[in-house]
C-alpha cells in the first residue's frame, strides 16, 4: 500500500518536472579536452580496425579472368551478335587460369558481367513472387510483362528476369582431373525454402519464338534451382557478381586451372563484358580494400585534428 | 417592493444633483437638430425601429439580426470546404495532393497506400487542431451568448433573457456594474433626472466615466410598470462603426425629438455609478458598433514559417532540378543505349519483328517507349518528381503542429505563469506563434489594465513646502544597495583588520548608506491594516500627528481642499458599521483624496444639494467635530482648464475658493503673496513626477462677500446663456475668480503599476526590447506612468509632439501636417546630432499629432525618429490609431511587434501585432478573446518572452533545419542511386522503409527535440537576458545555417551512398561467398541513413533527459526491429526484404562495421564546424553552457566570473529600472567625487596641512 502510494507520487513528481521544464537531464559540453579526447579515441579506433580490414582483404586470393571477347573465335569478332545468336555454331571454349598464390577452399566461382542493367525498373518489376511460391496455382501473372505468357498459357517462372537467366556454364581441370564444383547452398537458405515452391516445376519456360537466356529442367522443382534463385536476386549495381559455385579443394601456387565455358550469354548486343571469378573469402567476405582504406584515414584525420587542437589550445586558451 | 427600493432611492443623494453646479451638458445646437432631421431617410439613415414592440421586427423590412455574435471562423457546413483549402495553400500539401493524385494514375513510383496515407494523416491533424481551436472560440461566444438581462416581456414585467435571444425593439433593464447586451437607446435612468454613467473602458480604454443623459420625454418611464403601454418609433442611422457618432429620432407620443449620442449606450460599455437604466434596443448583434469596429482576427503565422516556406521553394526547386535531370537522363539512355538492351525487351522499329507481334500491340510501358522517347521522358520527370519527393518534408508540418501544440501545453502548464490572485494561468489561445515569442522586438503596450491597476494611491504630498511619505524612491535604494555592494570586499578587508567601524571609511557613501537603512525600515513597516487606494506611511501626518506641525493653518487648509474640493460621494453602505466610509467619484484620483482625507482626520460624511459635512479634527480642543459648508459653486474640471473649484463658505461666512489642478496652471494663478512655499515645492514636484506619480496642487484664496456676489450674477448669467458662446462666458468667468490664489501644497498619487510591472520592464529592456506605451489616457497621465515603469526619466531628452494652438484653430490639415513635420524635422536632427552622447531620447505624442504623423507623407520621418528613440509614449490615441500605429511599424521596420492589452479598444492592436497579447485578469473578454496569447498579468510577460520564447524559437529553428537536414540527406541518395539504373526510376529502398522513416523511424527524436530540447535552463535565461538577442537577431535561421544544412545534408547523402556501393560492391560481403543484392545494400545504406540522421540530431540536442535518449537510440533500435519483424513476414508481403537481416545482412560482421564508418565519417564535417565554432568562435549560449559545466560544483552564483558575465550579457539600456539605477550611480558617482574632492581641498587648504608640505621646501 505504501509501496503505492511512493510510486504513484513519484510518478506525479515526474510529471510536475516534465511540465515544467525541469527534468534531470545530462547537458554535455563540448570543452576542448573533450574533443581532443574524441578524435583521439577515433585515431585510436579506426586505425587498428583499418588496419585489421585491409588485412583481411589482402589476405584474399582473387583471380579475374574476362572471357566476352575471347571466347569469340577471330572471325566472329566483328559481328558477335549475330555469333552467339546463332544456335548452331558450337559456343565452347577453353581458358587458362593461374593461380599466383596459395587459395584454401572453399574457392568461390562467380561470374560477373558489367554494364547489365539488372537494377532497371522495368526488369526489376517483372516478377512475380507469388507464381514462385505457387506455381500454376496463381493466375495473375500481370505484374510479369512482356514476358507472362506464351501461346495463351502463363509461363513458370514468369517475367524478364527469369526469362534472361544466365546461361553460360563451366568446369574446371586441374591436371587433367576434373576440379569438383559445388553448385549446391549457393542461393539464400530463406529464399530456397521460402520464396521458390517445392512443387512448382518450370513450366512453358523459353518456349516461345524468342528464348533469352538459359532454359530450365522441368523436372526440378524451383527451390532446387539454385542458379534461378541465384539470378532472381536481382544486383543493384549495373557490374555485379553472382556466385555461381564452389571449388572445395584447396588450390597451389602456380596451379593451372583450365576452365571449358560454353559462352551462351548475349552481352554482345549491348557490349557488357562477362568475367570469371575465382575468389577465397576471409571474415569480411571478399577482396576490398575501400573499407579498411577508408578507416585508415578516417582515424588518420581523426589523429592530426587531436593533434591540431590541442595545439591550438595550448595556444590560444581561453 | 419596488416602491419600497424607490422610497430608499429618493432618500439618497442623487448624484447627477451635483450637476446643477456644473455645466456639463450641451443643448443641441440648431445647425444640428436640423442635420438630423435633413438626413433621417436618405441613404444611410434609414433604419427604423419599434421600441417595446420587437415582434414587429421578425418580419421584412424590418427585420434585424438577433443579438448573437460569432467570432469562429468556421461552422459546420464551411468547415470542410474552407479548413481543406487552407491547409492546401501550402505549398507542401499541396504537392503532396497532386502526388496522391498522380499516384490513382499508376504514375507514381510508390504504392498508392504508401503515398495518400501520410497526406491523409498530416492534413487530417492540421484540421483537427483547427477544428479545435474553432471549438473554443465557439464556446467563449456561447459564454457571452449566454448572458442574461432583464427584458421586459409585456404588462410591465421583465424577466431574464438570453443576450442572443434579444431583438431590435426589446426594452431591457440594466443594473449597476452590468455590461450593455447591445447598441441602446436610453430611456430612463435609476436617477430623477436621467443621467447614467458608463465606463467605455473596453472600447476607447479611457477611464474616466463618460455621462449619458436621456430626453426630457422619456425621463417619465422610470418604473418596471410604465413600460406596459410604451410605444414609440426611432428612425436612426444604418449600423456603422462609428463610436463618436449617431443620429436619429424618436417619435413618441406623437411628438418628435432629435436623438444623439449621448443618448447610446455602446455594447461592451459598463453601467457604473447609477442603479439601473432602462433602455431600448437599437442595433443587435453583429450590428452593433462595438462589433462592426472590430475586424475578424486575421490568421498569423510565425516569420520562421514565412520563412519555412521559402526553404520548401529551394527543396522544390532541388525537386524539380533532380528530376530534369533525371527525365533527360532517361531520355537519353532510351534513345541510345535500352534499345540494345534485350533483356528489357523493349518494342524497337528496327527489331520489331523479333518481338511477339502480340506483345507490341499491347505492349503499354509508357515509361520506356522508345517510339515515343521524349512522352516518355515527360512520364518519367513527373515519376522523378514523385520519387524525389522525400527532399519535401512533409512531416515537417505535421510534427511542427504536433510540437506546438506541446509546447503550448507547456506554457500553460508552467506554474511561474500561474496567478494566485485570480487563480488564472497564461493561456496560449493558438498554437501558432510559439517561436514568434522569442524574435520579438518592439513592444507596444496599452496602459491602463495592462501595465496598471486602474487603481489610485494616495502616496506622497508636500505641504507648507514640506514633503511628507518618504523621500527616497525606490531607485535610490537600488543606486545606493548597489553601491554599498561594489564598495563592501574594501569595507570587509578594513572591519577584519583593524575593527574599525564603516564611519570610520573616509569615502564610504555614508549619505547613502544610511537613507537605504532608513528606507528599508520605513518600507518594511507595513503592519497595520492595508486602506486600498492609501499607500502612505509617514508618522508626521498619520494618527493626527499633524497637529504638532508648524503650519497648522496651511496644513488645515490643505485637508480641507483635498476634502471639498471633488464631485464623490460617499457611499452609504449599511452592512458597513465602522466609521470609516467608503466613496465613489468621477475619477479614481479624487476617491484616493477622499480616502487620504479621512485617513488624516477630514473625514467627508455627507453632502445635500448645497451643503458639505466634513468631521473634521479640531486641533485646538483634540476632538473631532462637524462642520457644515456651503457649496456656493463648483467650476468643474475639464481637460482644457485643468483644474477645479468649489467655492464654500464656512459656518463663519467667510467665502474660500478652494482650487485643485495641474501644477502649472495653479502656479501661473498665484497671488504674489501666494508663493511662498513655491521653491520648495516645485523641487518636490519633479522629484515625485519622476518616480512616476501622478501630482496635483493644491490652493486657496479667500473672498470678500461683495466680490463673489458681484462674480455670482455674471457666472450665473453665463450659465444661463444658450448658444455657442456658453462655454466661453463659462471660461471667463472662471478665470475672472481663479485667480490670486496661495499655494498649499501638492498631493502624489500613484497609478498603481501591477505586481511586477518595472521589474519586467526592466528585464525585457536588458533583453534589448522596445516598448512603446499607446494609450487613451490623457498625455500627463502618460508621462507619470512613463516615469514609473522607467520608460522616461529625468535626464532623458523628451520630445513632445503636438499641435500648436494655431495649426489646431485653423483646422488645416496642410497647415498642420507642416507643423508636425517641422516639429519631427527639428527633433530628428538633435537625435542625429547627439545620437553618440550617453543620454537616451523619448518620445511623447498625442493622438492628434499622431493621426497627422501618420499621414502618408509624414509617416516615414515620424517613424524614423521614433524608432530611435528609447521610448515612445503615444497618448490620447484612439483603438484605431492604436492598430494603424502597430502596423506601421511592423511594415516600416519589419520587426516583429506584440501588441499587449485588455481592453476591447486594444483589439485592433492586438489583431494587427505579430503576436496580441490579452490581459486576462480584468472582467471585459474581448481582448482575450482577440489575443494569440492571455497573461493573467503583465509580469508574466517576461518569464513568456524571455524563456518560452527564446526557448520554442530555439527548439523550432533547430527542428526545422534538422527536418530539411534529414530529408535532403535521404532524399538524394535516392537520387544518386538513379545515376547507377540508367534514370529508370528504380528504387534503392523497400517501400515500406521508406514510408517509416518520416513517419517513425525518425519523427520521435524530433519532436523531443521541438518540445524539450533547452540550451540553457529557464533561470540562466533571466539571469542572461541578452541571450534573447538570439532571436530578433535570427542567429538559428539565417540564410546561411539553413543552406548549411542542406549543405550538410548533401555531404552526408554523398559518404552514406558512396561508402556503401564501394564498400559492398561487386566483392562477396560474406564469409560464404554471397554478394550484396539490391535489398541487401538498400538495408544497408538505408540503415546507415537511420543512423546518422539520429546520431545527428544527438549532436544538436544540447539537453538530453531520458525522452531524448528514449527516443533516439529507440529510433535506431525501432529501425532493427521493424526489420526483424518485416523480414520475418511471409514473403508474399515482405518481398525480397524477408529475412533480410536475419539472413542476408545481419551475420555479415561488413555490415556493422559500414554502419559504423559511415555515421562516422557522414558527421564529421558538422562535428568540426562546431568543434570550431565553439571554440574560436563562441555565441552566447556556448559560454553560457561551457560556465555551467565548469561551475557546476560550486554555487555558480558566486563566482565572480559569473556575475561578470551576466552584467556583461546585459544589453545596455536607456530605458527601464536598472537603467534608471545606472543613472543615478554615475550621478552618485560625481557625487562622491565632489565631496572627496571638497575633503581633499579642505584639507590641502587647511594651514597644518599647508605648513606639513611646503615646510620641506621652505
Amino acid at each position: 500500500m505504501d509501496t503505492d502510494r511512493e510510486r504513484h507520487s513519484a510518478r506525479e513528481t515526474a510529471f510536475y518536472l516534465f511540465t515544467q521544464q525541469s527534468l534531470p537531464a545530462c547537458k554535455p559540453v563540448l570543452t576542448p579536452g573533450w574533443v581532443i579526447a574524441i578524435f583521439l579515441f577515433m585515431g585510436v579506433i579506426f586505425i587498428p580496425v583499418g588496419l585489421v580490414t585491409l588485412r583481411a582483404s589482402h589476405c584474399v586470393v582473387e583471380i579475374v579472368d574476362r572471357y566476352d571477347i575471347d571466347c569469340v573465335p577471330e572471325s566472329s569478332r566483328m559481328d558477335k551478335v549475330s555469333y552467339i545468336r546463332d544456335d548452331s555454331i558450337p559456343k565452347n571454349c577453353s581458358r587458362f587460369m593461374k593461380v599466383h598464390k596459395y587459395m584454401k577452399a572453399p574457392i568461390y566461382i562467380y561470374y560477373q558481367l558489367d554494364n547489365y542493367y539488372q537494377n532497371h525498373r522495368r526488369y526489376v518489376k517483372s516478377r512475380s513472387d507469388k507464381q514462385l511460391l505457387d506455381g500454376q496455382k496463381y493466375h495473375d501473372t500481370s505484374s510479369c510483362q512482356p514476358v507472362e505468357s506464351n501461346n495463351n498459357r502463363p509461363i513458370v517462372p514468369c517475367g524478364l528476369i527469369a526469362w534472361s537467366l544466365f546461361n553460360d556454364t563451366f568446369e574446371f581441370i586441374r591436371e587433367g582431373a576434373e576440379l569438383k564444383v559445388n553448385r549446391k547452398n549457393i542461393a539464400w537458405k530463406s529464399d530456397r525454402g521460402h520464396k521458390f515452391g517445392k512443387n512448382v516445376y518450370p513450366f512453358n519456360f523459353q518456349n516461345g519464338t524468342l528464348i533469352g537466356g538459359g532454359k530450365l529442367n522441368p523436372e526440378i522443382p524451383l527451390s532446387d534451382q539454385e542458379d534461378l534463385i541465384v539470378w532472381m536476386r536481382t544486383s543493384a549495381l549495373p557490374s555485379f557478381r553472382k556466385l555461381y559455385g564452389r571449388i572445395e579443394e584447396d588450390l597451389d601456387v602456380d596451379d593451372v586451372v583450365v576452365v571449358n565455358l560454353t559462352n551462351n550469354y548475349n552481352t554482345y548486343s549491348f557490349g557488357g563484358k562477362k568475367k570469371l571469378v575465382l575468389s577465397t573469402s576471409s571474415w569480411l567476405g571478399g577482396k576490398n580494400d575501400f573499407l579498411g582504406h577508408a578507416c585508415v584515414f578516417v582515424g588518420c584525420s581523426s589523429l592530426t585534428l587531436a593533434i591540431i587542437f590541442m595545439l591550438l589550445h595550448v595556444k590560444y586558451r581561453r | 417592493m419596488v416602491a419600497a427600493s424607490s422610497r430608499k432611492r429618493k432618500g439618497k443623494i442623487r448624484w447627477s444633483k451635483l450637476y446643477s453646479f456644473a455645466a456639463c451638458f450641451r443643448p443641441l445646437t440648431s445647425k444640428e437638430r436640423l442635420a438630423a432631421r435633413e438626413l433621417i431617410g436618405q441613404p444611410g439613415f434609414s433604419r427604423v425601429v419599434f421600441c417595446n414592440e420587437p415582434h414587429l421586427h421578425k418580419r421584412k423590412p424590418y427585420k434585424y439580426p438577433y443579438n448573437y455574435i460569432s467570432t469562429t471562423k468556421y461552422n459546420v457546413l464551411t468547415f470542410l470546404p474552407r479548413a481543406l483549402f487552407e491547409q492546401f495553400r501550402r505549398v507542401a500539401n499541396f504537392y503532396f495532393l497532386l502526388a496522391a493524385i498522380f499516384s490513382l494514375f499508376s504514375l507514381a513510383p510508390f504504392s498508392r497506400a504508401s503515398l495518400i496515407a501520410p497526406l491523409v494523416f498530416v492534413v487530417g491533424i492540421s484540421m483537427l487542431k483547427e477544428a479545435v481551436e474553432d471549438w473554443h472560440r465557439f464556446l467563449q461566444d456561447l459564454d457571452v451568448n449566454n448572458r442574461t438581462v432583464k427584458t421586459h416581456i409585456s404588462n410591465g414585467v421583465f424577466v431574464d433573457k438570453l443576450w442572443k435571444e434579444l431583438r431590435v425593439g426589446d426594452v431591457v433593464k440594466v443594473n449597476k456594474g452590468e455590461y450593455f447586451p447591445s447598441d441602446l437607446l436610453l430611456l430612463s435612468s435609476g436617477n430623477e433626472d436621467g443621467v447614467c454613467y458608463v465606463e467605455t473602458m473596453n472600447l476607447d480604454g479611457e477611464t474616466n466615466l463618460k455621462i449619458k443623459r436621456c430626453l426630457e420625454a422619456s425621463l417619465c418611464l422610470n418604473e418596471d410598470e410604465e413600460f406596459s403601454k410604451f410605444k414609440a418609433t426611432v428612425h436612426c442611422e444604418d449600423p456603422n462603426p462609428n463610436l463618436y457618432t449617431f443620429v436619429g429620432n424618436i417619435e413618441f407620443e406623437k411628438e418628435s425629438y432629435p436623438l444623439s449620442p449621448s443618448q447610446l449606450l455602446l455594447r461592451d460599455s459598463k453601467l457604473r455609478n447609477t442603479d439601473y437604466i432602462y433602455g431600448v434596443v437599437i442595433f443587435s448583434g453583429h450590428d452593433t458598433k462595438a462589433v462592426r469596429n472590430s475586424t475578424r482576427s486575421p490568421s498569423k503565422r510565425s516569420r520562421i514559417e514565412r520563412k519555412m516556406d521559402h526553404i520548401i521553394y529551394i527543396l522544390f526547386s532541388m525537386l524539380v532540378l533532380v528530376s530534369l535531370v533525371s527525365s533527360f537522363g532517361s531520355l537519353l539512355y532510351l534513345r541510345q543505349d535500352m534499345v540494345d538492351w534485350w533483356y528489357l525487351q523493349l518494342p524497337d522499329d528496327n527489331k520489331v519483328n523479333d518481338l511477339d507481334d502480340s506483345n507490341s500491340e499491347k505492349y503499354d510501358d509508357r515509361f520506356f517507349n522508345p517510339s515515343k522517347p521524349v512522352q516518355s521522358a515527360g512520364l518519367q520527370f513527373i515519376r522523378a518528381l514523385i520519387l524525389y519527393g522525400y527532399l519535401i518534408p512533409i512531416s515537417l508540418y505535421v510534427s511542427i503542429e504536433v510540437v506546438k501544440v506541446l509546447q503550448t501545453m507547456l506554457i500553460n502548464k508552467d506554474i511561474e505563469l500561474y496567478d494566485d490572485v485570480t487563480c488564472k494561468s497564461v493561456q496560449a489561445r493558438t498554437s501558432n506563434l510559439n517561436e514568434e515569442l522569442g524574435q520579438v522586438e518592439m513592444i507596444l503596450s496599452d496602459k491602463t489594465g495592462t501595465l496598471t491597476c486602474n487603481q489610485m494611491e494616495f502616496r506622497k504630498c508636500s505641504i507648507a513646502g514640506v514633503s511628507y511619505g518618504g523621500d527616497i524612491t525606490e531607485v535610490d535604494l537600488a543606486a545606493s544597495m548597489r553601491m554599498n555592494a561594489d564598495f563592501e570586499p574594501f569595507e570587509f578587508s578594513i572591519d577584519e583588520t583593524d575593527g574599525a567601524t564603516r564611519s570610520f571609511e573616509p569615502f564610504e557613501f555614508s549619505v547613502s548608506s544610511f537613507s537605504a537603512q532608513n528606507g528599508n525600515a520605513r518600507l518594511t513597516k507595513t503592519e497595520g491594516p492595508v486602506i486600498k487606494g492609501f499607500n502612505f506611511r509617514d508618522d508626521r501626518l498619520t494618527n493626527e500627528n499633524w497637529i504638532h506641525g508648524s503650519n497648522l493653518f496651511d496644513i488645515t487648509m490643505f485637508f480641507r481642499v483635498m476634502a471639498l474640493c471633488h464631485t464623490g460621494i460617499p457611499l452609504e453602505d449599511d452592512n458597513h458599521k465602522m466609521d470609516k466610509l467608503s466613496y465613489e467619484a468621477e475619477s479614481p484620483e479624487e476617491v484616493s483624496f477622499l480616502i487620504a482625507s479621512q485617513e488624516f482626520g477630514f473625514q467627508f460624511c455627507r453632502r445635500t444639494q448645497s451643503l458639505m459635512v466634513l468631521r473634521e479634527f479640531d486641533p485646538s480642543s483634540m476632538k473631532e467635530v462637524e462642520r457644515e459648508y456651503k457649496l456656493l459653486n463648483l467650476l468643474e474640471f475639464s481637460s482644457s482648464r485643468k483644474r477645479m473649484s468649489v467655492i464654500v463658505s464656512n459656518e463663519d461666512g467667510q467665502i474660500f475658493l478652494l482650487c485643485k489642478g495641474a501644477d502649472s496652471i495653479i502656479f501661473d494663478r498665484l497671488a504674489d503673496n501666494g508663493r511662498a512655499y513655491e521653491q520648495a515645492t516645485t523641487m518636490h514636484l519633479s522629484s515625485y513626477a519622476e518616480d512616476g506619480l501622478r501630482t496635483l496642487a493644491f490652493a486657496y484664496r479667500t473672498i470678500e462677500a461683495a466680490e463673489y456676489e458681484s462674480w455670482n450674477t455674471i457666472f450665473t448669467q453665463a450659465k444661463a446663456t444658450i448658444g455657442p458662446e456658453r462655454e466661453e462666458l463659462l471660461e471667463q468667468a472662471s478665470e475672472t475668480i481663479e485667480k490670486d490664489l496661495i499655494l498649499l501644497g501638492v498631493v502624489a498619487v500613484e497609478d498603481k503599476l501591477q505586481k511586477g510591472v518595472p521589474e519586467c520592464i526592466d528585464k525585457l529592456a536588458q533583453a534589448g526590447l522596445k516598448i512603446w506605451l499607446l494609450t487613451g489616457d490623457k498625455r500627463e497621465t502618460a508621462i507619470n506612468i512613463g516615469f514609473a515603469c522607467s520608460l522616461l526619466r529625468q535626464d532623458m531628452k523628451q520630445f513632445h509632439l503636438s499641435l500648436s494652438r494655431d495649426a489646431e484653430s485653423n483646422n488645416q490639415v496642410k497647415d498642420m501636417k507642416e507643423d508636425i513635420l517641422q516639429q519631427i524635422e527639428s527633433s530628428y536632427k538633435m537625435v542625429c546630432e547627439e545620437r553618440n552622447k550617453e543620454a537616451p531620447f523619448g518620445l511623447v505624442i498625442d493622438g492628434k499629432a499622431l493621426e497627422i504623423a501618420l499621414r502618408g507623407d509624414v509617416k516615414d520621418e515620424f517613424l524614423q525618429l521614433a524608432v530611435n528613440c528609447a521610448s515612445v509614449i503615444c497618448c490620447r490615441v484612439s483603438p484605431k490609431q492604436k492598430a494603424l500605429i502597430t502596423r506601421l511599424v511592423k511594415q516600416y521596420t519589419g520587426k516583429t511587434t506584440l501588441a499587449i492589452g485588455d481592453g476591447a479598444n486594444d483589439v485592433g492592436m492586438i489583431q494587427e501585432a505579430d503576436i496580441g497579447v490579452g490581459i486576462s485578469g480584468m472582467e471585459g473578454m474581448e481582448a482575450v478573446m482577440a489575443s494569440d496569447f492571455s497573461l493573467p498579468q503583465f509580469r508574466f510577460l517576461e518569464r513568456l518572452l524571455i524563456v518560452h520564447g527564446h526557448w520554442c524559437y530555439q527548439r523550432i529553428s533547430k527542428m526545422v533545419l534538422y527536418f530539411v537536414y534529414k530529408n535532403v540527406a535521404f532524399g538524394l541518395t535516392l537520387f544518386y542511386y538513379e545515376l547507377y539504373t540508367s534514370f529508370s526510376g528504380e528504387v534503392l529502398y523497400d517501400d515500406w522503409y521508406m514510408t517509416m522513416f518520416n513517419v517513425m523511424l525518425t519523427s520521435l527524436p524530433v519532436i523531443a527535440l521541438g518540445v524539450l530540447e533547452q540550451d540553457v535552463s529557464s533561470d540562466i535565461c533571466l539571469q542572461f537576458p541578452a541571450l534573447y538577442q538570439q532571436g530578433p537577431r535570427n542567429v538559428h535561421f539565417s540564410w546561411s545555417r539553413i543552406i548549411g544544412w542542406i549543405l550538410n545534408g548533401v555531404v552526408s547523402s554523398l559518404v552514406i551512398f558512396l561508402a556503401n556501393i564501394y564498400i559492398l560492391s561487386p566483392t562477396a560481403m560474406r564469409e560464404n561467398g554471397f554478394v550484396a543484392d539490391i535489398d541487401s545494400l538498400g538495408a544497408t545504406t538505408y540503415t546507415c541513413i537511420i543512423w546518422t540522421v539520429n546520431c545527428q540530431i544527438a549532436l544538436i540536442t544540447s539537453h538530453f533527459t531520458w525522452i531524448q535518449h528514449l527516443s533516439i537510440w529507440g529510433s535506431i533500435l525501432l529501425w532493427y526491429i521493424f526489420l526483424l519483424v518485416y523480414g520475418a513476414l511471409p514473403p508474399n508481403f515482405s518481398g525480397n526484404a524477408f529475412q533480410v537481416l536475419v539472413e542476408g545482412i545481419g551475420p555479415a560482421p561488413l555490415y556493422w562495421m559500414i554502419t559504423v564508418l559511415v555515421v562516422v565519417v557522414s558527421l564529421l564535417p558538422y562535428f568540426i564546424h562546431i568543434v570550431i565554432q565553439r571554440s574560436y568562435f563562441p555565441m552566447d549560449d556556448h559560454i553560457i553552457q561551457e560556465m555551467e559545466q565548469c561551475y557546476k560544483k560550486y554555487d555558480v552564483r558566486d563566482n565572480e566570473m559569473w556575475v561578470r558575465e551576466q552584467r556583461n550579457s546585459q544589453r545596455s539600456t536607456r530605458i527601464g529600472f536598472s537603467a534608471r539605477v545606472d543613472a543615478k550611480i554615475l550621478s552618485f558617482n560625481q557625487q562622491l567625487q565632489q565631496k572627496k574632492l571638497s575633503i581633499y581641498r579642505s584639507v590641502t587648504n587647511s594651514p597644518i596641512y599647508r605648513s606639513i608640505t611646503t615646510s620641506p621646501f621652505s
